[in-house]
């Protein structure tokens, strides 16, 4: 799909009027120099080399260089990354919480004038541009309440302030890295038996839950060693460890600073709010139509007999089960939230991928587009295996 | 109250009677129908109705709130913002049914033909359309739109080619139950083209799944133009549209002047929401499924 995708956007931008050695010099370079730019790009091969070129450097991991300055557009594309995979997360998180909420509490009220404010209100956010709402947000809790001198107020732009410095993550210094190394090393085949065989007792079925949820955390564990010996290993050389998601919420609370933490997720608010609100009308729409067809199951009637509380009977049973094909719908909204989210980037001048491409594209940096495109297409590829392998871990039903 | 409402509204059209007796799906349609009506006529006549000329700069102080005189208050090159807001409809209403209709051109026919036909023609038809319909559509439209330059067309096509999938599926799906029906062999057995079994006897059959796309599809149009506009790939600057205004505002918004975005804002959501409201009732009346 990813490749599908690659090969129609590389023609399509191929084609596109406009030359970004022309833009470079701003039409004012030498043709001596102009061709000699062509030549270092790659421009001056038929179309069908520079395809698999391009497409053999992706296979490498390689997006290519960038047109406009040369430098890579992994590295670009790196550092945007961070910024929008958080918007996602936490808008995400705002319209999953937001529309199970109001979904549940408008199938509860059948029909009732409940019911029919929280369905319009789903069918009106529905309609709103996310950058109308960014932008009425960014005045009424950005800028209104900042003017009249109320304490709480948001920023409307950027991730933290220019004057603080972004949250580096945790740096753990090591005096001999050496000496926690091999013991890491040494470890690593009784680890790697240990593995196996807690994958070829998971493969027998009739597993009683115990052991299976024992095991299962055996591998995660074992993962997790892994995971932490590469990271040893490469900061053999350095004799630091630095740990950074690149997310700025996470990397605070791992430096441990409440203060910066704060301030991030003051930042972070106002877009992912905006974000998140458009998002959730359709979470709304589904929570209430899986909950009215779950509520008249034989079993709800039945924990109603036993004289169970309502919410433990909505919660607790009703919503276990209508909540499966929502998170089927969260797969498929994440390209609309992807979507949406150039938008709010756009908006608050937030620095991840969807801003990043809206600039490329006055230059015309091919390359980079391409990447970006590249890299949107694989994040909702994963998204989407990660919340189907989420689904048969869920469902009883569709497990092996 | 709405039972009042109702008898006053039938009086006057006889037709709606059997929309409105439909529960709430039927009143959706009608306010929809409403809104988009009225914001058409709006559009229409908004050259002849505005107080101003919506280009001509300083017809009154810069960015002023609303008063009497400025009803919506000015921009900050001094324009009416009451005269852009009355006019500005025109460019999101030709890009969405332009859009509709390149959709509509290209999805429906190569949705009957290949879902017909089936086989490798049918599989890789449907590979492509996946693809583009899990894609984040706006990144596409802006790519496409880029290649293609300014304008109402260009942004149309860009749009167009982001919604073709969603016709070509629901035609997909449509014909697949429906080639496997009796008529079909019987219109086969007495010997009829392919062409004209497709478009003379499934093609009706699929129209009213189809109306309910396009409807909904008419909000995404609008919003995903608006976004276009917004990140700088919409018509020649300073046309009034109701996108373009919005972005515009957008620098004004530190100093506070919330007459800059809010009216052409509402007025898209309005829009929106008006074809909303007509596609979820269509929906809710073609496919009945939560009748209690």
């Amino acid at each position: 799909m990813v490749m599908l995708l690659l090969t129609m956007v590389f023609l399509i931008i191929r084609v596109m009027p406009g030359d970004p050695v022309l833009l470079h010099f701003e039409r004012r370079g030498s043709p001596e120099a102009m061709e000699e730019m062509r030549r270092r790009l790659g421009l001056d091969k038929p179309l069908v080399n520079q395809y698999f070129e391009y497409l053999f450097g992706l296979l490498r991991g390689d997006l290519g260089k960038s047109m406009q300055d040369f430098s890579s557009v992994n590295q670009q594309i790196f550092s945007a990354f961070p910024a929008t995979l958080e918007l996602a997360i936490y808008s995400m998180a705002v319209a999953t919480i937001l529309g199970v909420i109001l979904g549940v509490r408008s199938s509860t009220s059948y029909n009732k004038p409940v019911d029919h404010v929280i369905r319009a209100f789903g069918i009106i956010t529905y309609a709103v541009p996310v950058f109308f709402l960014g932008m009425i947000l960014q005045l009424t809790l950005g800028i209104w309440l900042r003017q009249i001198g109320s304490p709480i107020w948001f920023p409307t732009g950027q991730r933290v302030s220019p004057r603080t410095d972004p949250p580096k993550g945790l740096i753990i210094n090591f005096g001999q890295p050496s000496n926690s190394l091999t013991i890491f090393w040494w470890s690593l085949p009784i680890g790697l038996i240990l593995l196996v065989l807690c994958l070829v007792i998971l493969k027998k079925k009739r597993v009683k839950l115990f052991p299976k949820g024992f095991l299962i955390s055996c591998s995660v564990l074992f993962t997790s060693w892994l995971t932490c010996a590469l990271i040893l290993w490469h900061s053999r050389n350095v004799g630091e460890l630095h740990i950074s998601t690149g997310l700025y919420t996470v990397d605070s609370l791992l430096e441990g600073n409440l203060e910066k933490f704060i301030e991030v997720a003051r930042y972070l608010f106002l877009p992912s709010m905006s974000l998140g609100l458009v998002l959730c009308g359709i979470f709304i729409r589904m929570t209430r139509n899986n909950m009215l067809e779950t509520l008249r199951f034989d079993f709800v009637a039945a924990a109603k007999a036993r004289g169970l509380k309502e919410r433990t009977i909505v919660y607790g049973y009703a919503l276990r089960n209508a909540f499966l094909p929502v998170l089927t719908m969260m797969g498929l909204q994440f390209a609309l939230l992807l979507a949406g989210a150039v938008l709010t980037e756009t908006t608050f001048s937030w620095p991840g991928l969807g801003r990043y491409i809206v600039e490329r594209i006055s230059f015309r940096d091919y390359t980079a587009i391409q990447g970006a495109i590249v890299v949107f297409g694989l994040f909702v590829a994963v998204v989407s295996l990660a919340i189907d392998i989420l689904y048969a871990y869920l469902d009883p039903r569709i497990r092996l | 109250m709405v039972e009042r409402v109702r008898s006053m509204l039938v009086r006057f059209m006889p037709g709606l009677r059997s929309l409105l007796s439909r529960g709430p799906a039927g009143w959706m349609v009608f306010i929809g129908v409403l809104i988009v009506f009225s914001v058409m006529l709006m559009t229409l006549l908004g050259p002849w109705i505005a107080p101003y000329d919506p280009f001509t700069p300083s017809v009154g102080p810069l960015l002023s709130p609303p008063s009497s005189e400025f009803p919506f208050g000015t921009t900050r090159l001094g324009q009416d913002m009451l005269s852009r807001v009355l006019t500005g409809g025109s460019v999101m209403l030709q890009v969405a049914f332009l859009s509709a209709l390149f959709c509509f051109a290209v999805g429906v026919p190569i949705g009957l033909f290949a879902s017909y036909v089936g086989g490798k023609i049918d599989k890789s038809f449907s590979i492509v359309m996946d693809s583009i319909y899990a894609f984040p559509g706006l990144v596409l439209a802006i790519a496409i739109a880029a290649m293609l330059g300014r304008g109402v067309i260009s942004m149309a096509l860009a749009i167009a080619v982001v919604y073709i999938p969603s016709y070509f599926r629901i035609v997909r799906s449509q014909v697949l139950t429906i080639k496997e029906l009796p008529y079909i062999a019987a219109a086969k057995a007495t010997g009829a083209r392919w062409y004209t079994i497709l478009f003379v006897h499934i093609l009706p059959n699929v129209i009213p799944s189809i109306v309910v796309v396009v409807t909904v599809n008419f909000a995404d149009a609008i919003l995903t133009a608006a976004g276009l506009t917004f990140v700088g790939l919409g018509v020649e600057v300073d046309v009034p549209d109701w996108g373009w205004d919005l972005t515009r505002g957008r620098q004004d918004l530190p100093s506070g002047a919330w007459w800059v975005i809010t009216f052409p804002g509402l007025m898209i959501i309005l829009l929106a929401l008006g074809f909303t409201l007509i596609g979820e009732g269509l929906n809710e009346l073609t496919s009945p499924k939560l009748r209690k």
